[in-house]
């Protein structure tokens, strides 16, 4: 039976990596500071196990411009980094390749390093597929992410309204329940209470469970009352 | 009695549906040839579209929530008072109706305010204001009167 399993999935494994393609994530924007290091992520799936031969490349496109340039290279077990280009001396190698990691860290940013990373990994023999861009926003503020603080209003004065409903019926539960205690307690002993006909109305159409709950939460009352 | 009925469902009908548009059209302001504001605006950079989210103001950010609350609540007094309509004793009063329909008029005027107040800084003063922003400021006092009417309204047989 295990061996039938293990062999329809091997099966369907050269299956799917002849019709699937390598694919790439990074993130979609990273804001930093000016200044500040900023970690650029680079991982890939492939229906292939990971090879030796694994690559990773990151291209570097300023805003405005047309063409990027390369400034990394990880291929053959060793890492490049660029020493002639905008980032000498800035960027180093991070990434763990065995586990499809591929990532960089740039340091020191300043504003003309604002502009879109592209990484692209090549697993053989699983080597088609689209690369993944990141795009690097360097401020001298970071600026509020969008939706936070429209989620954060939206989420209190929801969370304001939920309270107020639940404190509006925990308030007439508990004025119910008033009620009978404080009847019960008349009948019983001569505790203060407030007179009137509907305590007596209530405890007349009061069922044995609810006077056994209210007799329970006087015995709690009175064990509170001799504790103080 | 079914006359004042049908036109205050018509009311807050049409409230809903302005505030469902003014919220989720992005034609806050326009500079006569795109629309820009609430949600994203689009600017041209060499004959290509760069359109990014507006996440550069805060107080952006709280009339986009402000906005939201004012259209959820009004659909939730809408909700309200379907419920009520069946449930409630004779001669009592909307009341839940009311409170969520004035909540929603007075989100939906501190959205407006705001706008108004601080989108000079964002943008070109040229620029003139687009149907969606006056579509909020004409939900204000719909929903204000509408609030109103439920305080006043009274379910007979």
């Amino acid at each position: 039976m295990l061996s039938v399993l293990a062999l329809t999935s091997v099966v369907l494994l050269s299956i799917a990596s002849q019709i699937t393609a390598i694919v790439v994530y990074t993130s979609w924007e990273r804001h930093a500071l000016v200044g500040s290091d900023v970690r650029l992520s680079c991982s890939f799936f492939s229906w292939h196990w990971t090879s030796p031969d694994v690559t990773f490349s990151w291209q570097y496109r300023p805003d405005g411009a047309k063409e990027g340039i390369s400034i990394f290279h990880y291929g053959g077990g060793a890492a490049y980094v660029d020493n002639k280009g905008p980032f000498r001396d800035r960027l180093e190698f991070v990434g763990n390749p065995s586990r499809r990691d591929g990532s960089i860290l740039i340091k020191n940013l300043d504003f003309s390093d604002n502009g879109t990373f592209t990484c692209d990994a090549k697993n053989p023999p699983d080597i088609v597929g689209h690369s993944s861009s990141v795009r690097l926003l360097v401020f001298e503020k970071v600026p509020v992410q969008a939706g936070v603080i429209t989620g954060a209003i939206i989420g209190v004065v929801l969370g304001l309204l939920i309270l107020v409903v639940a404190i509006y019926y925990l308030m007439r539960f508990l004025v119910a329940r008033r009620v009978f205690s404080l009847s019960m307690s008349k009948h019983g002993k001569k505790g203060k209470g407030k007179e009137g006909s509907q305590q007596k109305q209530a405890l007349a159409v009061a069922d044995p469970v609810k006077l056994k709950a209210a007799a329970s939460e006087k015995k709690k009352q009175e064990s509170r009352r001799e504790k103080k | 009695m079914l006359a004042i009925l049908l036109a205050t469902i018509v009311l807050h009908l049409t409230d809903l549906i302005i505030l469902f548009i003014s919220t989720c059209a992005n034609a806050w302001r326009t500079d006569g040839v795109t629309n820009y504001h609430l949600w994203y605006g689009c600017t041209q950079k060499n004959g290509v579209d760069d359109c990014s989210g507006t996440s550069d103001a805060d107080w952006l950010q709280a009339v986009q929530a402000l906005m939201i609350l004012a259209t959820i609540f009004c659909l939730i007094s809408f909700i309200f008072f379907l419920c009520q309509l069946f449930t409630l004793v004779k001669g009592g009063r909307f009341f839940f109706t009311a409170v969520f329909q004035v909540l929603a008029s007075l989100f939906v005027m501190s959205g407006a305010i705001i706008y108004t107040v601080m989108s000079p800084e964002l943008k070109n003063e040229n620029d003139a204001y687009g149907y969606a922003f006056v579509l909020a400021w004409l939900a204000f006092p719909l929903t204000l009167i509408s609030g109103f009417i439920y305080i006043v309204l009274r379910k007979k047989e």
